[in-house]
């Protein structure tokens, strides 16, 4: 018997690949400090902590939803009905407190579990009758503003209701009037979305199935990994995830506009994929997305501050910036394919 | 060993569409033993293993595993019931390491989570065992595609099959690879498993192979033990005699061409790494030329380098008098130098279109878009061809999906000889399809060499391939090892013999 | 019957019925037209006026798909091409002025095929999806937008030639109606009196295979996006033109959706090969006529999105073949025989 020993070292040191695995996220954390760094030698009360509590408070459904799509993208699927489940998930909780009276919580509850239905159902549709994710989810999109505009075509208070006071509850970190700042409840349960979303990704079977569903969708199943399960299960955490952030936004608000979060999908891919994360699936992270979110609220802030641009830049900067790490990402994969042939 | 089977598979029948790919084919698998599926394309070697592992269900037969009769309705049933599959395309995920490629869907946990230290330790260890060194927390795409091949080898391995299969594992590794390999498929069988190896490398058969069974189109040819059966009987039994009686060609054209004559292409060292070793060959006008060699042996990519259809990565091509630099199949037409691709649905034909639009496509896109064929021209031309390739149905207007593969084979046929190329070449063309379309497609040949066109003639049968040619280059493992020039050559006897010598002796 | 008729008898029967409901609903005025001063009106000449940007949309689409490509970035191109010419006239002195009005065209024109020929060049050349390509646009395409028009909503006074565009007409049908026919007529002309919807169905339904028989298929996939761009452009002049005005935010939205919809709906598959312009417009037509009958039967304009959502969703269940077969499983019968003769074989044989 031949006891052969046969040794490959791999074709890039750990070191370089490390790098190169890394690049995008890199160039990413690079411009948001270049970002605020621009910002605070730019303008006065920029480096007060709050600027950047803020980006958390404000931009806190978006990270959600983001998480949510980041799960989707990794596994190679796109959702397009975040943005109207997140307007109706907030017009539900109007609705169901205001109108139909019933106690805050049970409604939260219901609201969370119907946007987790909604996914496993479009999921079960995407991955059975093989129907383009794409076009599944464009259902939702359709279906979901319909729905909300035919609860109600205005806006609709939901400042009665005490229980929507508890999401903007502050927390103080130091002193807010000296050096200090605060955040309400709702940011911390982005974070926490945030957290768990990243131990689930990284460290259960579900999550490193998603990364092998997005990376050969054939393999993972010949290797006899569950692939309908994996990807039922991101359409379900990504309907979890928008009716979640469509509660964050009840609390934001205390209303819900029937019109609320047009194109809100967008952002949230756009911030995925300048979080890194690669659009064909199998690569990327979810604190690559955190941030994408934060150059996100980072240029709109600063468009704030110099006060007399109009928000629309923070959506060319966005494009220019999707367009740079999608070449970016092009020439990194050609590298790829050509090192291995 | 044992005696008693732990796969018996008898009468397996398959049906796709009209096509029967297995008829009645039985096979017995022994534990402890390393058993070889030998046979050609479309032989239903793939798909007897398919019926195996759960991909596809037979429509009659029956297959006992350990005396017990099973039915698998997907890859994840057969995985569970001991039988683990390698694959000739490594079937892992590349942006993963190593070790969670090696343990993925049965990860080591502590509680729900992910245990990656007590994965990568458990990683090392298999690798060890193998007698593989490898980083296992690197991502997989950063090995050879070898290495990955036996990563895919290892975690099969590790699954504790009852029953392992290696399909084609070997086509990308190299010597030392191979003999890990081998190593690890020696001890595996020492240990009790039962093996079915598939390889196009018939010294790896030999070298490992206790048992082979031998497939050709769809039907069982035997069983043997290697022992008992010389490579060249084997290579007979894979690529056989034509059974039904094919009239005799009549071949007279080749006799006039003067030898002195300039040929018509002449490739000096064209070559492409990986794919096949550089070669020399010379075509003249009015010749066909036939490329014999098993399955694997780099047929394909001999004709495909001339076609430009893939990138030579070596050497020279002279064709019609001027050297041919940049080629691709866009400039590889308009010099006159027409293929029909070995796989006519995914790289020939396009489906949904018509008849009449396939056969115009190739004539079309040399005159660009905006110069359309008239209507006129084009109806005479696509009804002269229907009617001299006897195409049928006669309807220019059907989808291509509709026809037959020998109607099918004919309308790609039609589409070259419609811009009337200096070279023709064909991989292929009479695979699949039935006896008459074949002798038509057969006759047609001879009769364009008779013509003057020159022909590139590749094919499995080695009866079609004497029958045709004027001179027959034969290949071995991805090498042109010799080209068989004189009458006295041109047998099936000869050809088998030169692929078995590799054309190394006199 | 042949392929082309079995392909468009759904797309109008669909159309038919939705027709005879309205005229169930409010008597037969909804499909004859009127006469008022000399232009033809009533409620479905409306339909079809107001139809005209969306049709000329998705005939640019219904070639982007038929290569098995997708352009996302229309709606934004509309709002674009309509920011441009709006912002040019209003900056001008004399609004009048037919010269300016020919020039703001033909600069919206430009640019929108400009913009075109980039995503073209993003997919052919760069290698990018077009799901991909296109989304960058998507996403910043309604900022430049806004960058045109300084954030503002120009409008274009109604004196001016330009809202001709929109609000004319000529033999007493309305503009917008002559320029999507003709378009249609354009369109039909450039791909099926030359070769290039033949190879443009080539390349859809198999790219290897149109490569090996010579095709240049990169010029084709940019020509294609550009007509599409070009398409989405026009339609945004249109739009703004019956408007008076341009609305960086909220001209052409979702219109990138509905023409994909009304692609589908016209039988030709996401997929890429054949392509049915007439299917197009028949699916524009439903579209349109829909939106009506919500109306019309008594429904409040709310419903407009949940039955296109019902619509999207029908479509893409019966254009998936795993869930025609599951609702079918019951009715289907054995076959009787083996085919005669031998269908191809290697697919299921090859490796």
């Amino acid at each position: 018997m031949s006891t052969h020993q046969l040794t490959e070292r791999p074709s890039r040191s750990t070191l370089f690949d490390g790098l190169t695995r890394y690049i995008p996220i890199s160039a990413t954390v690079a411009l948001l400090i270049a970002l605020y760094l621009g910002g605070v030698a730019n303008y006065p009360n920029f480096d007060n902590p709050q600027v950047v509590a803020k980006l958390f408070i404000d931009n806190a459904p978006l990270l959600v939803i983001a998480v949510g799509m980041t799960f989707v993208i990794l596994s190679g699927g796109i959702d397009l009905s975040v943005g109207s489940v997140m307007a109706f998930s907030t017009m539900a909780c109007a609705w169901l407190t205001v109108e139909a009276g019933i106690a805050a919580p049970v409604a939260l509850v219901l609201v969370l579990a119907f946007g987790t239905a909604w996914g496993l159902l479009i999921g079960a549709v995407i991955h059975y009758f093989d129907v383009q994710p794409f076009i599944a989810t464009l259902v939702g999109l359709f279906l979901f503003r319909g729905l909300t505009l035919q609860i109600s075509d205005t806006d609709v208070s939901m400042r009665e209701i005490e229980f929507f006071q508890w999401g903007m509850t502050h927390v103080d970190f130091g002193n807010v009037r000296d050096g200090g700042f605060w955040l309400p409840y709702l940011s911390f349960v982005a974070f926490a979305v945030v957290i768990i979303a990243f131990v689930v990704l990284h460290y259960t079977r579900f999550g490193r199935g998603v990364y092998a569903v997005g990376g050969s969708e054939q393999s993972a199943l010949l290797m006899g990994l569950p692939v309908a399960r994996t990807k039922i299960g991101v359409y379900a955490v990504s309907g979890f995830c928008a009716a979640l952030a469509g509660i964050l936004a009840a609390f934001a608000t205390k209303s819900a506009n029937p019109l609320a979060n047009v194109g809100a999908e967008l952002d949230a891919i756009a911030a995925v994929v300048i979080g890194g994360t690669l659009l064909t699936g199998g690569a990327g992270f979810v604190l690559g997305t955190v941030a994408g979110v934060m150059v996100w609220g980072m240029l709109n802030t600063l468009i704030a501050f110099q006060g007399n641009l109009s928000s629309w830049w923070a959506r060319i900067v966005m494009g220019i910036l999707l367009l740079a790490f999608i070449l970016l990402q092009r020439v990194l994969a050609r590298s790829g394919e050509k090192r291995r042939t | 060993m044992s005696d008693d089977p732990i796969v018996q598979m008898t009468g397996i029948r398959k049906d796709f569409t009209g096509v029967r790919a297995l008829d009645g084919v039985d096979f017995t698998l022994r534990p402890g033993e390393i058993h070889a599926v030998m046979g050609e394309n479309g032989a239903g070697k793939s798909t007897l293993i398919k019926v195996l592992t759960g991909v596809h269900t037979p429509d009659a037969g029956e297959i006992r595993l350990d005396g017990r009769p099973v039915r698998f309705h997907s890859p994840g049933a057969a995985q569970a019931a001991g039988i683990s599959t390698v694959y000739q395309e490594v079937n892992l995920t590349d942006n993963l390491s190593v070790a969670e490629n090696l343990f993925a869907g049965r990860e080591p946990r502590l509680g729900p989570f992910i245990n990656f230290r007590a994965m990568r330790r458990k990683a090392k260890a298999l690798l060890d065992d193998i007698g593989i060194e490898l980083n296992v927390a690197a991502p997989l795409s950063s090995y050879s595609i070898a290495m990955q091949q036996l990563v895919a080898i290892s975690r099969a391995v590790d699954i504790e099959a009852k029953v392992l299969i290696l399909d084609e594992p070997t086509s990308s590794l190299d010597r030392d690879e191979v003999n890990v390999l081998l190593g690890v498929m020696r001890r595996l069988a020492a240990k009790g498993t039962a093996m079915v190896f598939i390889s196009h490398f018939l010294d790896q058969v030999y070298d490992i192979a206790d048992r082979m069974t031998v497939l050709r189109n769809g039907q069982l040819v035997g069983e043997w033990t290697t022992a008992e059966l010389p490579e060249s009987e084997l290579i007979g039994h894979m690529l056989g005699r034509e059974a039904a009686t094919l009239e005799q060609i009549e071949r007279t054209a080749a006799a006039h061409h003067a030898a002195e004559e300039e040929p018509l292409m002449e490739v000096t060292g064209l070559g492409r790494r990986g794919s096949i070793a550089p070669y020399d060959l010379r075509v003249r006008r009015g010749e066909v030329v036939g490329l014999a060699g098993l399955l694997g042996s780099g047929r394909t990519e001999t004709v495909r380098l001339i076609a430009g259809a893939d990138r030579a990565d070596s050497g020279k091509l002279r064709f019609d008098g001027k050297a041919v630099n940049g080629h691709n199949p866009r400039t590889a037409s308009a010099r006159g130098i027409a293929f029909c691709p070995e796989n006519r649905k995914t790289e020939g034909l396009v489906g949904d279109l018509s008849v009449a639009e396939n056969m115009i496509l190739a004539m079309q896109a040399s005159r660009g878009w905006a110069r359309s064929i008239p209507v006129a021209r084009r109806d005479k031309l696509v009804a002269e061809f229907i009617e001299k390739l006897d195409i049928r149905p006669g309807d220019p207007d059907m989808p291509v999906k509709n026809l037959s593969g020998g109607n099918q084979q004919k309308v790609l046929l039609a589409r070259w000889m419609l811009i009337e190329p200096k070279l023709l070449i064909l991989d292929e063309p009479t695979r699949g399809i039935d006896v008459g379309a074949k002798a038509d497609i057969q006759r047609l040949v001879a009769e364009l060499s008779s013509d003057g066109m020159a022909v590139l003639f590749v094919s499995a049968e080695l009866d079609e391939v004497t029958r045709l040619s004027d001179r027959i280059a034969v290949l071995r493992d991805r090498e042109l090892v010799a080209v068989l020039e004189s009458e006295a050559d041109m047998t099936t006897e000869r050809i088998v013999d030169t692929i078995v010598s590799g054309g190394r002796e006199a | 019957m042949n392929t082309y008729a079995k392909r468009l008898m759904w797309p109008v029967i669909i159309l038919v019925a939705l027709i005879v409901v309205n005229i169930a609903a409010t008597g037969i005025d909804f499909i004859i037209p009127t006469v008022n001063d000399g232009r033809l009106g009533g409620a479905f000449v409306n339909i079809l006026r107001r139809s005209a940007p969306l049709l000329l949309i998705a005939l640019g689409m219904t070639l982007v798909i038929a290569t098995k490509g997708i352009d996302l970035s229309v709606g934004a191109v509309y709002a674009i091409g309509a920011a441009i010419a709006c912002q040019m006239i209003i900056e001008a002195p004399d609004q009048t002025a037919l010269g300016l009005v020919f020039g703001a065209v033909a600069l919206a024109l430009v640019v929108t095929a400009v913009i075109g020929a980039w995503n073209g060049v993003m997919v052919a050349y760069f290698g990018v999806q077009p799901i991909v390509a296109t989304l960058i646009l998507m996403i910043a395409g309604r900022g430049i937008a806004q960058l045109i028009t300084g954030g503002q909503i120009p409008k274009v006074q109604d004196a001016s030639p330009f809202t001709e565009l929109g609000r004319g007409s000529f033999l007493a049908v309305p503009l917008p109606i002559w320029i999507a026919a003709l378009m249609l007529i354009a369109i039909a002309l450039l791909t099926r009196k030359t070769a290039l919807g033949m190879l443009l169905e080539s390349v859809g339904g198999n790219p290897e295979a149109s490569r090996l028989a010579g095709i240049r298929s990169k010029g084709i996939t940019v020509l294609v996006y550009l007509v599409c761009s070009l398409c989405a452009g026009l339609a945004g002049l249109i739009g703004a033109a019956n408007l008076g005005s341009a609305d960086a935010n909220n001209g052409g939205l979702w219109i990138e959706l509905d023409a994909i919809l009304a692609v589908v709906i016209g039988g030709t598959a996401l997929l890429g090969g054949r392509f049915f312009l007439l299917g197009t417009a028949i699916g524009v037509m439903i579209i349109g006529t829909l939106d009506d009958t919500i109306i019309n039967v008594g429904l409040s304009s709310q419903w407009q999105f949940t039955a296109k959502a019902i619509v999207v969703f029908v479509v893409a269940l019966l254009q998936s073949p795993e869930f025609r077969g599951w609702i079918l499983k019951p009715f289907k019968r054995q076959p009787d025989a083996p085919a005669p003769e031998p269908a191809p074989a290697e697919e299921v044989l090859a490796k």
